[in-house]
């Protein structure tokens, strides 16, 4: 019998185009049972094989209660979740190429902190002096807050931390230290001006959270991600030549200034849009990419499409977790990321494949 | 053909290049020399496109460089810069193929490891960049420019090769094959520029020398013209250096190209 053979030439030593491809379909894979574990289950006792029934058309045997569980909370939630992980991770991916650097996390540099600050800022002054804003913009308001929140952050960082093209590591985590300073003080100033309820949508928004999701969210931020996630394949073989510095990007034909800004806004787009419905999740952005990183290499054709597959499946994990484990309490999606990506992030540091510290600008 | 017109570059009220011109003609290795801080990479700057000079003009091929899209500039001229450092573990060969990807390759990856090949390092595409030596990073870099002109013309138009010393962290043997990859790209009719620090090799290789000094073309011409016991001495520094042997008992290498 012929054995099945790829209808591609026999890959060339250290092309790892294959390889990626080859990732990119267990991603896919992984993000099918992602999404079918973060449907069915659940701390009600709607299970898979429950879900298995109402996608095989047999819906009729479950109970209405069951099928709204399914349709009107589980649904939008897993949509939620998975366009919350693909933007931090690809956010992540982009702004780690954007900086040279793969320490460069919106959530460690302080982007998701602003992103978050402009979205406290809109519940706590959405009654007051931004009312007219907040009628104007609707169910935008907050998400759009929250992004120009995030390119303000995006944007002082890159001129701040970046000299002649090279961005330092050393300026780029100081100036997070600072932004995060900042930040913490102006969040408090608004602390001690918002009500009760205001109080309680804060804490939200610090932890971190996919619970309350709607098709609303979803809608609100399924434009910001989308843009994002169109205009990978037309960065990503800007973003590889950038790593190289941006002369060296010139010459190969990049315009090396166009392309930085729409990765700001890219990053501030992607990471201002999920702080707003999902408060700041760390660690995915920077788990995420390094992971693909070693499996597949550093090229952005496969690392950001992967990136956001991966960042959708791990986010849609992680949150059945914190659905599950404590039922019928429910455990904030940040601490889980947090409790998985900061020991993989010092792994990272330290591991041999990962992050070469002496490598660092 | 490659011109630039009374180039001049000013930054914080120091003029780093001041009213120089420079022909770069097809089938011409022309060779730029001069001390430190004479604004030898500033002009290379200016003439690849990557910086704009305050006063003057530069044209490719009659055409004005600033109507110049960076994707076209990218198929007909590419540049060798100064060492450099990724914090990424791209594949020599995933380096090179961008510069094939720059040229607008039909295969980017056949390309690049033909032009591995032309530098050497052929059984290198597999290897991670940052675990190279700085001679062999080098060496990919140069593979990545060859990969983004492969031919010295195309459709009728001369390609130009601008390298940024090129021989600097290579040895002696290396040296000598880059610069004479540059030269076979020039003899095929394409155009090359190059900074070179040391005056054997620019001798050897150069058909045009510029020598700059202070931001101004101090002389232009051929070798022998150029490389004179008055320029050194005005330039460097260095009084009744040229042709002068070293003492009797020291032994001392001159590179010397392989078919000449």
């Amino acid at each position: 019998m012929k054995t099945l053979s790829l209808p591609l030439r026999p890959a060339i030593e250290g092309d790892r185009t294959q390889q990626g491809i080859l990732v990119m379909a267990g991603l896919a894979v992984l993000l099918v049972v992602a999404c079918l574990i973060s449907l069915g289950v659940g701390p009600t006792g709607v299970g898979l094989a429950d879900l298995f029934a109402y996608l095989t058309g047999n819906a009729d045997k479950l109970t209405t209660q069951e099928r709204v569980i399914l349709e009107a909370v589980r649904l939008p939630r897993t949509a939620l979740g998975l366009l919350v992980g693909a933007g931090l991770a690809v956010s992540g991916a982009m702004m780690q190429g954007l900086f040279r650097n793969p320490l460069a996390d919106p959530g460690i540099v302080g982007v998701t902190a602003g992103a978050g600050l402009a979205a406290v800022a809109a519940i706590v002054l959405g009654n007051g002096i931004l009312a007219p804003l907040a009628l104007l913009l609707g169910n935008q308001f907050l998400p759009l807050m929250a992004f120009f929140g995030g390119l303000i952050n995006t944007w002082a960082l890159y001129l701040i931390a970046t000299r002649d093209g090279r961005t330092s590591t050393t300026a780029l985590i100081l100036c997070g230290i600072a932004i995060g300073a900042l930040t913490a003080a102006v969040m408090g100033l608004l602390i001690v001006m918002a009500d009760d309820r205001q109080l309680r949508d804060i804490t939200f928004w610090s932890l971190g959270s996919l619970g309350g999701a709607t098709f609303g969210r979803v809608a609100s931020i399924l434009p910001f991600i989308a843009c994002v996630l169109v205009i990978i394949p037309f960065v990503a073989r800007g973003l590889d030549a950038l790593i190289l510095g941006d002369a060296a990007a010139f010459h190969m034909g990049i315009p090396v200034q166009r392309l930085k800004k729409i990765i700001i806004v890219a990053v501030a787009a992607a990471c201002g849009s999920t702080v707003a419905v999902a408060g700041s999740i760390g660690f995915v952005g920077i788990v995420v990419p390094h992971l693909l990183r070693l499996a597949m290499g550093p090229s952005h054709r496969f690392l950001l499409p992967g990136s956001a597959l991966g960042g959708g499946a791990l986010l849609l994990i992680a949150d059945s977790v914190a659905r599950t484990v404590a039922a019928p309490a429910e455990l904030p999606i940040g601490v889980i990321t947090a409790l998985f990506g900061a020991p993989v992030f010092l792994f990272l540091l330290l591991g041999k494949n990962g992050i070469s510290m002496r490598d660092l600008p | 053909m490659i011109v630039a017109d009374n180039i001049t570059v000013t930054r914080s009220g120091r003029h780093l290049v001041q009213s120089v011109d420079i022909q770069l003609r097809p089938g011409c290795f022309t060779v730029i020399i001069g001390p430190n801080g004479a604004g030898k990479s500033t002009l290379m700057k200016v003439l690849s496109g990557e910086m704009r000079p305050d006063e003057g003009s530069v044209s490719y091929h009659g055409k004005d460089l600033n109507i110049c899209r960076p994707e076209d500039l990218a198929r007909c001229r590419a540049v060798l810069p100064q060492a450099t450092q990724l914090a990424f573990p791209f594949t020599a060969l995933e380096i090179t193929r961008m510069g094939a990807v720059a040229n607008g390759a039909l295969d980017p990856s056949d390309e690049a490891r033909k032009a591995l090949k032309r530098v050497g390092l052929q059984g290198f595409e597999r290897r991670p960049y940052p675990s190279l030596s700085g001679g062999e990073q080098q060496r990919v870099q140069f593979a990545r420019a060859l990969a983004q002109v492969p031919q010295a013309v195309r459709d009728g138009v001369p390609n130009a090769l601008f390298l940024d010393e090129p021989t600097a962290s290579l040895d002696l043997g290396h040296q000598i094959s880059v610069l004479e990859t540059a030269r076979d790209f020039a003899s095929a009719g394409g155009i090359v520029l190059a900074i070179l620090h040391d005056l054997n090799l620019a001798a050897e290789f150069a058909d045009h020398l510029v020598v700059l000094h202070h931001g101004r073309v101090v002389k232009s011409g051929i070798c022998t013209d150029a490389i004179t016991d008055d320029i050194i001495a005005k330039v460097y520094g260095i009084g009744g250096a040229v042709g002068r042997l070293p003492a009797a008992h020291m032994p001392y290498v001159l590179p010397q190209s392989r078919h000449r």
